[in-house]
């Protein structure tokens, strides 16, 4: 039941820190956004990260991993977030190739996971059909075809789509949109025929695509799981992205911080008025007990605590309140400036919106919370 | 060792002596006179009321192990302990800044248990600014005579003495002309008024001292040095406040989750009112949150990985999150959650509606929610004014 970080975990922080001051400050996320070239992200660096250990951190040694936890996946997505770094993490290392690892087709797993730790294997994770988060609410088709199945339909804001080898769909084999009965995981290539995917441009310079699925056929072997696969997915790469809200809303609370105490007005700074001292006080406040719930929620699923869904949908919660309050404050305490595009504070709001609106906001998981508690 | 488990030993032939099972319910106000005053008189004369103080003062003289332990036997059987302010405030503040004599004077009294001490410090118009109090300490004699008013007196109707912090020095800035100190309540020109609150309950008083008189050598600490002593008198009170459940009064017999789901129904397996039930879920996220904050601000402090002083948000954050609870309660039940007492109301409402008042409280008392956020932003986060 950690709240504080491991030795280990605190070194690994340290080295992660040290590496992105150096290899990815925010300018260069600004870069890709702007250059909007064919992957958005670097993949040198990827490579770099590779060498690190850090892809390799979920899976297992037999496997070219090192077999450590989302404890320890967390501290490095939390710099990350820091630095508003748009490499593969949550697409790859957290959805599509953490429902490979997760899942019992043993072949795919020899297959896929040591080239993922290796940086060699990008693996999209295609579940989304509309705006709101609805995991289940899943209408594209896998019909059964030869010994196979023809997946059909429509997937939205699939992270990396269109620089992923691979990509996890989920379908219905049965049932109807809505139902948690009736889903499965399916491995597709993305070069596979039928598959189309289109580059979209979103506010939060994190790369996704439209993947349109017609009568792509997958054999028989490409099956992961079910809807308790699904459930697990959903859940570490929830908290995984918790902890990289974490790092993107604490960076954005330290510059905001950082300006309170420079910017002068009035023959003050504006720090010492005390409605924005309130307000900082409050956001603090925010941040840190998001930080706690997240920590927890972190080594729940490490340990697979009965509560570990409990704790995640917690840890959501709780982090896309405090990214909605410390993103909001950011813009409005920084004030004409904060609304620039030159002025970095705006690149962090639009990243902590996006991250707030996925994988479920504050008022799905409180929701899921309220069900998971028995009300 | 041996000696650790011979004495939890001595302490359990203790209570299997004078414990009896209706007193096993740990501290509430309607335990039965007779042997609740057996068992403390047991405790008072082996010093177990103040187990880690000297035994010269009338404690038990244990070491922190030994305190440790009794503690963990007495809550272990939810045995009732003295929880007054000379124990928890008093008593400790004495001990590091009281002379001989008064440590012997009062300390054996509180040790036993047979004197009572409440508090004067607010006043009506010092609460959050304490240290512009007013009330005047004039030298005559080898006496002090008193002037003046306090507020917000816990328990002054029964009290037996005072702590008060009075002005002894007109001319000098505010906070370098209080003094601390004792004088005893039952005397002419002491004058006790009971306060009802909101919620109708009368715990707090004020007091009128009109010629109250106090022995100059009652001062403790230096003279016009009183404000050091009661800020470190203040921390004493930090330390064993314990923030409970359910604020001011405690926690309520049931659950918000199981009372919030009897005044709004379930429909189709979930609460039939979705906005309170997205509150309740918040509150509980909340809640979650607070106890993960206040166990990492520990387990930071002992690990050495201390970072910004998250332990001073607790007291806003619980303070805000007392008060949703009850605010989540009484919405829940709608006109039934404004019941005073009597009949058309059930018992659960009528608590719920009491506490809702009272817990308007707890961001006022000690340190309004204003100013620990004040303290947050220059101490934690290091804004200068």
């Amino acid at each position: 039941m950690a709240v504080i970080l491991s030795e280990e975990q605190l070194l690994l922080r340290e080295s992660a820190q040290t590496f992105l001051a150096d290899q990815s400050p925010v300018s260069r996320m600004r870069e890709l956004r702007d250059d909007f070239d064919d992957t958005g992200y670097t993949p040198a660096l990827w490579k770099q990260m590779a060498d690190l250990g850090w892809l390799g951190i979920l899976i297992a040694e037999e496997h070219g991993g090192s077999d450590m936890g989302l404890g320890e996946l967390g501290v490095v997505l939390h710099e990350c977030g820091r630095v508003l770094a748009p490499e593969p993490l949550l697409s790859t290392l957290l959805l599509g190739a953490n429902a490979i690892r997760l899942g019992d087709n043993e072949a795919l797993q020899k297959d896929v996971l040591p080239a993922v730790a290796e940086g060699d294997r990008i693996v999209a994770f295609a579940l989304e059909e509309s705006g709101r988060f609805d995991p289940y609410g899943v209408a594209t088709r896998a019909e059964s075809a030869g010994g196979g199945h023809t997946i059909t339909g429509t997937k939205t804001h699939v992270l990396d789509a269109h620089v992923a080898d691979q990509i996890v769909v989920v379908a219905r084999t049965a049932g109807d949109a809505g139902d948690r009965e009736g889903l499965a995981l399916f491995l597709v290539d993305a070069n596979a025929k039928g598959v189309s995917i289109t580059r979209t441009r979103r506010i939060d310079g994190r790369n996704a695509a439209l993947v349109e699925l017609d009568g792509v056929e997958v054999g028989a072997d490409r099956m992961l799981g079910g809807s308790d696969l699904l459930d697990q997915v959903i859940d570490q790469a929830t908290v995984g992205l918790a902890a990289e809200m974490i790092g993107t809303a604490e960076e954005a609370f330290e510059r905001t911080l950082t300006y309170l105490k420079d910017r002068e007005q009035f023959g003050s700074k504006i720090g010492t008025f005390q409605a924005l001292r309130h307000r900082a006080a409050e956001m603090f406040s925010e941040l840190e007990f998001a930080r706690s719930v997240v920590r927890d929620a972190l080594s729940a699923v490490d340990e697979g605590r009965d509560d570990a869904s409990l704790c995640v949908s917690a840890a959501k919660a709780q982090t896309s309140k405090a990214a909605r309050l410390v993103g909001a404050e950011a813009i409005q305490m920084h004030g004409g400036i904060g609304m620039t595009d030159e002025e970095e504070i705006g690149l962090f709001f639009k990243r902590l919106k996006a991250a707030e609106l996925s994988l479920g906001d504050a008022t799905y998981h409180r929701r899921r919370f309220a069900s998971l508690q028995g009300y | 060792m041996a000696d650790l488990e011979a004495f939890k030993e001595e302490v359990r032939s203790v209570i299997a002596e004078f414990l009896p099972p209706e007193l096993r319910v740990g501290n509430r106000d309607d335990l039965p006179k007779e042997p609740l005053g057996k068992w403390i008189h047991a405790l008072a004369d082996r010093g177990w009321i103040t187990p880690d103080w000297p035994t010269e003062y009338g404690g038990g003289g244990l070491d922190r192990q030994h305190t440790a332990a009794l503690r963990a036997e007495f809550k272990a059987v939810r045995a009732p302990i003295v929880t007054s302010f000379g124990v928890s405030m008093l008593g400790p503040t004495l001990l590091e800044y009281g002379t001989e004599e008064q440590k012997k004077e009062h300390l054996i009294p509180i040790s036993k248990h047979t004197i009572r001490w409440c508090q004067g410090f607010s006043e009506p118009g010092s609460g959050s600014d304490l240290a512009s109090l007013q009330c005047r300490a004039e030298r005559d004699g080898d006496d002090y005579v008193i002037t003046g008013q306090k507020i917000w007196t816990t328990g002054a109707d029964r009290a037996d003495w005072i702590f008060c912090l009075v002005r002894t020095d007109f001319d000098a800035p505010k906070h370098e002309g209080i003094s601390f100190i004792l004088f005893p309540m039952h005397q002419d020109g002491v004058e006790v008024a009971p306060l009802t609150l909101i919620d109708g309950s009368a715990h707090f008083s004020q007091v009128f001292f009109d010629g109250a008189r106090a022995k100059a050598d009652q001062v403790v600490g230096p003279l016009n040095g009183g404000w050091t002593v009661a800020k470190r008198l203040l921390q004493h009170e930090r330390s064993t406040d314990g923030s409970s459940d359910g604020g001011i009064g405690g926690a309520a017999k049931e659950t918000i989750a199981d009372f919030v789901k009897r005044e709004v129904g379930m429909d189709a397996g979930v609460l039939a009112d979705h906005a309170i039930r997205e509150r309740l879920a918040a509150h509980e996220i909340d809640k979650r949150a607070l106890g993960l904050t206040m166990r990492r601000a520990a387990e930071e402090a002992r690990a050495g990985q201390r970072g910004r002083d998250i332990g001073s948000l607790g007291k806003f954050r619980w303070a805000n999150m007392v008060k949703e609870e009850q605010d989540i309660a009484v919405d829940a039940a709608g006109t039934q959650g404004l019941g005073w007492d009597g009949p058309g109301f059930e018992a659960n409402q009528l608590e719920r509606t009491k506490k809702w008042l009272i817990t308007r409280a707890d961001s006022i008392w000690g340190g309004t929610n204003e100013i620990q956020l004040n303290v947050i932003a220059k101490r934690v986060l290091g804004i200068s004014e």
